[in-house]
């Protein structure tokens, strides 16, 4: 029993700090990206090409003035940006970061807890995520801040909508709704035992839940909540000093998360090609295979910086129009699909 | 263990409901309110129907007190701007809790002490969509179709009278 809450609260504690430093140096790639993609050198002052650039930016976070604006609500001011932070933490619980590793003759998971609602779990965050933006927002006592809550719920439920029939379809397919069965059944690729990821078998499931995913992290396109040019920050116009600073951590945090859940949905997560046809042992593929998943992870935060800098944002008629009219119907036709096929074929 | 966490989870979901009906500001009413159905899940998976856990989470907390808070907070309630209730309307409304009480606690008197089967994991999803899309099979149709008739319901009332100007 101690051995196992040890090994647990070790394996948490590491995904912790591992989440933590990817969502720090997100914001070192984001800037770093747009510098390369607009042609620009970006920070390099902090360090050898300016890789110090976080914990600078953390420093003056937290030596910053707080300031609490006096007609707030100043219990829910405070409680918004923790649990905006809880949620977008609590999400990486049931992904699997790797296969087991074998350590003295026991074998260890790489992965907190293996629930056989995984995909639920996820989305039951996702959905609890909204309360941090919405308290926020709410309490700040702003019009532009209100405005900008409201802006991020409505958004939020409507493509969690399409979200969700998009991950209905993939389970219709795999039959299960545990992420570790889910990447177990793409074991493989490429090599002797021919499989395929199940991006191939569901691109269009995939092409959805990644539009999706933009949205929830109200990336652009999908930025509306914190539309500078229309309402100064959006919910967090009124947050400064470190509260405001674990709200874009947040969103970092779930950028993280959702790389996360997408490399294990639809890329296969810590399965690689030729993965058994290099003839080396179990822990070895476990590790290689863990590397490969967080190079999965970091090409998606890349791809989610790179359509930042590569798209405008909509406007939010249009981004309801594609939400309700586009996403949900293009989901439905594709559970369908999915549902003939699957009785068809029968994979 | 289980024990403990049942009077933790019971005590948190009774003492956040009474604070649902007792808070004056009706943000904080939602929010005891979403606290009480985290409690609710808990109790879900103590029993071990961690599907209904998970669901009544995404339905009940993550969208429909979503939507109940934006309605609240486009609002703006408080104490200077809440419409006066007439002593009639309080009256009327104590009676109505009273009755309601009484057929509850009539109901539940009489109701025999539910046995739960630990091998049978009701709560888990392929034994639910088994029982689902079999032994209750009409009752499932029926009730999605209940849905459906809401959900056009709302459209068309959501619509409004006036055809021209929609585009």
């Amino acid at each position: 029993m101690i051995a196992f809450v040890t090994y647990k609260m070790i394996l948490v504690l590491v995904i912790f700090t591992i989440t933590l430093a990817i969502a720090a140096y997100s914001t070192y790639a984001e800037r770093k990206v747009a510098a390369f993609l607009q042609d620009r050198v970006g920070p390099d002052r902090a360090g050898p090409f300016g890789i110090f650039q976080p914990l600078a930016d953390g420093l003056k976070f937290i030596y910053k003035e707080e300031i609490i604006p006096n007609v707030s609500n100043k219990l829910l001011f405070v409680f918004g940006p923790c649990i905006a932070m809880l949620t977008a933490l609590m999400a990486g619980v049931v992904v699997p970061w790797g296969d087991t590793v074998f350590i003295g003759g026991k074998e260890y998971s790489l992965q907190i807890t293996d629930l056989n609602i995984g995909i639920l779990y996820v989305f039951g965050v996702v959905s609890i995520g909204v309360y941090g933006i919405m308290i926020g927002g709410w309490s700040s006592n702003n019009k532009f801040s209100l405005l900008g809550a409201i802006r991020a719920s409505a958004q939020m439920i409507s493509y969690e909508i399409a979200m969700g029939l998009a991950i209905i379809a993939l389970v219709l397919m795999t039959g299960t709704l545990s992420l570790r069965e889910i990447t177990m059944q793409q074991a493989g690729g490429l090599g002797g035992d021919w499989n395929f990821w199940n991006v191939v078998y569901q691109p269009l499931g995939f092409l959805i839940f990644i539009v999706c995913a933009f949205a929830e992290c109200n990336r652009t396109p999908f930025d509306l909540p914190e539309c500078e040019t229309e309402l100064v920050g959006g919910y967090h116009t009124e947050y400064s000093s470190m509260k405001l600073g674990f709200y874009l951590f947040a969103e970092y945090i779930n950028m993280f998360i959702s790389s996360a859940v997408i490399s294990t949905l639809y890329f296969g997560g810590f399965n690689f090609p030729f993965m058994n046809n290099l003839g080396l042992d179990h822990n070895m593929i476990s590790i290689i295979g863990t590397i490969v998943l967080f190079a999965k992870i970091v090409f998606f935060i890349f791809f989610f910086m790179w359509i930042r800098w590569t798209i405008p944002r909509f406007r939010y008629d249009q981004l309801m129009n594609l939400g309700w009219k586009i996403m949900i119907p293009l989901a439905i036709f594709n559970i369908a699909l999915c549902a003939l096929i699957s009785l068809y074929i029968n994979r | 263990m289980t024990l403990y966490l049942f009077y933790f989870l019971s005590f948190v979901a009774i003492f956040s409901a009474l604070l649902v009906v007792f808070s004056k500001n009706p943000v904080y009413s939602v929010l005891y309110l979403i606290i009480t159905f985290f409690a609710i899940a808990g109790h879900y998976v103590l029993l071990n129907a961690q599907f209904l856990a998970a669901v009544h989470v995404i339905v009940y907390a993550g969208a429909i007190m979503v939507l109940f808070l934006y309605v609240i907070m486009l609002l703006n309630l408080n104490q200077e701007s809440e419409p006066h209730k007439s002593n009639l309307i309080k009256i009327a409304a104590v009676v109505c809790g009273g009755l309601l009480m009484t057929v509850l606690i009539g109901t539940l008197r009489g109701a025999s002490q539910v046995v739960h089967q630990p091998g049978k994991d009701i709560g888990l999803v392929k034994n639910l969509g088994k029982i689902l899309f079999t032994e209750f099979l009409f009752p499932f149709e029926v009730s999605s179709i209940l849905l459906l008739a809401a959900m056009v319901g709302v459209v068309m009332i959501g619509k409004g009278e006036d055809n021209s100007v929609n585009r």
